[in-house]
């Protein structure tokens, strides 16, 4: 769990939190957001803004918190302290259930396919809280991915780790988010498939005004493909800060990034 | 030969009752991990519920649709109520729990039912049809072509909520992917609710049926039930509702032989000798294809 | 002897919380020795134990000889369900495995005995040896469920358990003509030798026969199976069943074949199901298929749960619920509720199933775990507050 750079973090502070964070209307607004495990204190105080129609990438190291955040947003995790505001609404203590309906969905680590599930049916829980959704909408994930169309009628377990990850990407669009949390999505992918899927969000973004809050420790494909970058460590927001400064910035892409 | 097919038969009608009794315990286990003990007291008391009903004057199928739905009921309380706060807990808590069930509301029934035997009269006559001349088939009856038809339309239904209905998806997201389904806005704890109202529906059917094939109940008449559905379950590997119903039908065909062959009083050390062999030979159940799963 | 797997072990450690694990007063009685605070006993386990042994046998003696016959036979029948619950509760609490065979194999040893005891001419064999092959007997098929079992866990080692429990009953039916079929076989209750009807007769001038001489067999046979098995539990063989208990992987690094102590826990718990089911064959007088219905076992389970799963004070405070509890339910149906007294004792069951689930949901270590759990706390927290002082 420590982290190994820690000792250089104080000439690291230029970029303070808040920088970066502009004028432009936060979709999802995370403030002093506080959590712990236990005796562990998993998040300590962290804010952050995640604007409409762009990408905002969590980056740092294992351990840093990343994925805790992710969970304390979509309410898995209860926090300590702090607030999460989607759209002017605070959801903090929202159930977890009720996150989709108010347009948030979150693809959490490891993929989340439901194993025993064809594709088929993986893709219909992603849209069962709407009611009855039109068989166009299932075609359009299916177009957007050839590659999972071939397996629908599937098992979701004999999926590649680069197909689950397009079928969680999918399910979650079938929820129709105006926010989409993305929980470490290249973890244990070949490069190849991770820069189709980060370019395909992109896209997604571009082209139907989502909003993404992406977690990931592999920063250099993260900062290459998001508008902003949010670097933590042992639970902190150490910068925030336009993605391509922080991909720029040597001392701190050593320091916490690891490339 | 002739004896050969009646208890081939029997083995059929019987089994199609351990099949559903094992369905209920795989509807519950695959859900929640774990193995509810409870279910052949559960299913003892919606039996004497409906026994009351029926003593009372009403039919034999209002007796039945009040035990069903006492099921539903009573599976739907325990889940809520003792069930969900050791759910995800130490495994050997939930047993206990289970257990506590068992004896409490088998302890129940005798309270208020008493603790003697009663007849059970049947909906259809248990006499055997004459297949020809001098040959009656004693396992074939109005009542058990009944008690097979009710699990097979149960059967039916079930496999139906499943593929083919949304609430069906969303019991099965809620019972392989808890917090995926939560995530996707799936009240999981309201499927979970649901799957033992349901399980413990089918119970009470298996109850009411098992209840009219040996005509007599008592408080403790489903405590072999119980064994034979976690022994079919098992054979299935307890996974799988398929799985289930095939493990039922052959755990019926195996004691149906032991029984005429041998003798009524082994039929419980016949299903702990199959348990055990399945349990150490292969774990997984005898369809698994991958290792056996020990959570 | 210090085992610092319990929860509230260390002071820093010692928190609100509920114990969630069943199994935490097994946990909590190895902490409690280990504190080593009572400077009055004896420091080594063996002496401390033959201490709290003599004690206990005198404080037996003055227990039978100040009440009356129906309490000395109370007594005897507190003693075969806490000698059953000791050894499953070495088996579920130490060693982390679920039975519900108990009964079954209680069954055993009531048969074995009431066999041996039932010779159509001359005398049967002295006592002891046939409660001595009654343990021995149980142990060998506690053997052999035990190579079963170490394979299972959770609700499958529970769920075979039960068969078990369902299954033996009907051997007895099937071998009806040595086994007496639904009837059961009257036993021949031993007769008192002589020294013992003068040693009673001395004491407190009261008759040695009958009850009160099964009453000290059954005491006798219980103190002497609390001193082993509470021997066993503080030793290196109980240090390491707690192992394979909590620490699986751990245990099978250390070159711990898991799979043996399984069984030896098995075996040691059967022996001792064995024995209660022979005291059991003398007190009731009757070994009966009706008497070791799986609704016996879930019984032993709710005395060692209730009491607190590891402990032994705990499963002899769960046997006295045991015997007493019916009673008072029976009691209570008659009197308050106007019922018949086979109905109304069935009340008992309601209670334990519903105490096992209390117990289960509110306070899993039990009441003798529980109670520990406190104190250890309370303990550690007046040590911080003394290093916080000084």
């Amino acid at each position: 769990m420590a982290e190994p750079h820690g000792s250089t973090a104080a000439d690291l502070t230029k970029g303070a939190a808040g920088a970066g964070t502009g004028t432009a209307t936060a979709l999802l607004e995370v403030q002093g957001l506080s959590a712990s495990y236990g005796p562990v204190r998993a998040l300590d105080g962290v804010s952050l803004r995640a604007e409409a129609g762009r990408i905002t990438a969590v980056l740092g190291a294992n351990g840093a918190g990343k994925t805790t955040l992710l969970r304390t947003v979509s309410g898995l995790v209860r926090p300590t302290a702090g607030r999460v505001v989607l759209d002017g609404e605070d959801i903090t203590r929202a159930p977890v259930e009720a996150m989709v309906h108010k347009g948030m969905a979150h693809v959490p680590e490891g993929r989340g396919v439901i194993a025993e599930l064809t594709v088929d049916e993986n893709l219909r829980v992603g849209s069962l809280f709407r009611g009855k959704v039109g068989r166009d909408e299932f075609d359009r994930v299916y177009d957007l991915f050839p590659r999972i169309a071939e397996r629908r009628d599937n098992p979701a377990h004999t999926l590649s780790g680069g197909e689950r990850q397009m079928l969680v990407v999918g399910r979650a669009l079938l929820a129709r988010p105006r926010i989409l949390l993305l929980d470490e999505p290249s973890l244990g992918l070949a490069p190849r498939i991770v820069a189709q899927i980060f370019g395909l969000v992109r896209q997604l973004v571009d082209t139907e005004g989502l909003s993404v809050l992406l977690v990931e420790q592999n920063a250099r494909s993260a900062l290459s493909v998001a508008d902003t970058g949010v670097v933590l460590n042992l639970g902190r927001v150490v910068v925030t800060d336009d993605a391509r400064t922080l991909a720029a910035d040597e001392d701190l892409r050593h320091a916490y990034l690891g490339f | 030969m002739e004896e050969f097919l009646s208890l081939t038969l029997g083995g059929v009608v019987s089994g199609s009752v351990y099949a559903a009794f094992a369905l209920a315990l795989v509807l519950i286990w695959r859900s929640t991990r774990i193995v509810n003990f409870a279910q052949g007291s559960m299913a003892a008391a919606t039996t004497f519920i409906a026994v009351a009903v029926i003593d009372s004057g009403q039919s034999y199928w209002v007796g039945l649709v009040v035990a069903l739905l006492a099921g539903l009921v009573l599976g739907a309380v325990i889940e809520r109520v003792v069930i969900r706060p050791v759910e995800g807990g130490p495994e050997l808590n939930a047993v206990i729990v289970t257990l506590g069930l068992f004896i409490a509301i088998q302890g129940a029934v005798a309270l208020i039912f008493g603790v003697d035997q009663r007849a059970f009269v049947p909906p259809f006559s248990n006499i055997g049809y004459e297949v020809r001349e001098g040959f009656t088939l004693l396992s074939l009856s109005p009542n058990t072509i009944w008690t097979v038809g009710a699990v097979l339309v149960t059967m039916v239904l079930l496999i139906a909520l499943f593929r083919f209905t949304r609430l069906g998806l969303a019991m099965r997201a809620s019972a392989f992917g808890q917090e995926v389904a939560r995530l996707l806005g799936v009240r999981v704890g309201r499927m979970l609710t649901l799957g033992w109202a349901l399980a413990a529906l089918v119970g009470a059917l298996a109850g009411m049926l098992i209840a009219g094939d040996v005509s007599f109940i008592s408080p403790n008449f489903m405590d072999q039930l119980i064994v034979f559905g976690f022994v079919a379950a098992v054979l299935g590997g307890l996974d799988s509702p398929i799985g289930a119903v095939v493990g039922g039908l052959l755990l019926g065909l195996a004691l149906s032989y032991v029984r005429g062959y041998l003798d009524d009083s082994l039929l419980g050390m016949a299903a702990l000798v199959i348990l055990v062999v399945v349990l150490l030979v292969r774990p997984g159940g005898l369809f698994s294809t991958t290792p056996a799963r020990r959570a | 002897m210090s085992d610092l797997q319990t929860p509230a072990g260390a002071p820093g450690a010692a928190s609100d919380d509920a114990p969630s694990t069943a199994t935490a007063a097994a946990n909590a009685s190895s902490a409690a020795a280990g504190g080593g605070g009572r400077s009055f006993l004896p420091k080594t386990t063996l002496l401390r134990h033959l201490l709290v042994l003599a004690l206990c046998a005198v404080g037996a003696v003055l227990l039978l000889e100040g009440t009356e016959r129906s309490t000395n036979d109370q007594i005897s029948r507190i003693a075969f369900y806490a000698i059953a619950a000791g050894g499953l509760t070495l088996l579920t609490g130490l060693n982390g495995q679920i039975s519900l065979g108990h009964g079954a194999l209680m069954a055993v040893g009531a048969y074995t005995t009431a066999l041996l005891l039932d010779v159509e001419d001359g005398e049967p064999l002295p006592l002891a040896v046939i409660f001595l092959i009654a343990v021995a007997i149980t142990a060998v098929v506690g053997a052999l469920v035990g190579v079963a079992a170490a394979r299972l866990h959770g609700p499958y080692l529970a769920g075979a358990t039960l068969a078990l429990a369902v299954g033996v009953p009907g051997l007895t039916l099937y071998f009806s003509d040595t086994l007496g079929g639904e009837q059961g076989i009257n036993v021949r209750a031993p007769r008192a030798p002589d020294w013992f009807v003068d040693a009673i007769e001395a004491i407190s001038g009261e008759r040695g026969q009958g009850t009160k001489w099964l009453a000290y067999i059954a005491v006798v046979s219980l103190l002497i199976t609390y001193f082993l098995l509470a021997n066993l539990m503080r030793s290196r063989i109980g240090r390491t069943w707690r192992a394979v208990r909590d620490q699986e992987v751990a245990a099978e690094l250390a070159g711990i074949s898991l799979g043996s102590w399984r069984v030896l826990a098995f075996v040691v718990s059967a022996a001792a199901a064995g024995l209660a089911g022979a005291v059991l064959a003398i007190v009731v007088r009757l070994t009966a298929p009706g008497s070791f219905l799986p609704v016996l076992s879930l019984s032993l389970l709710t005395a060692i749960v209730i009491g607190g799963l590891g402990s032994l004070f705990g499963a002899l405070l769960g046997s006295i619920l045991l015997v007493f509890l019916p009673e008072w339910a029976r009691d209570f149906g008659l009197e308050v509720l106007d019922m018949e007294s086979a109905q109304a004792s069935q009340a008992a069951f309601v209670i334990y199933g519903l105490l096992l689930v209390a117990t289960m949901l509110f306070a899993p270590a039990g009441l003798v775990g529980t109670v520990r759990l406190a104190l250890l706390r309370r303990r550690a927290a007046r040590a911080a507050a003394r290093a916080d002082g000084g």
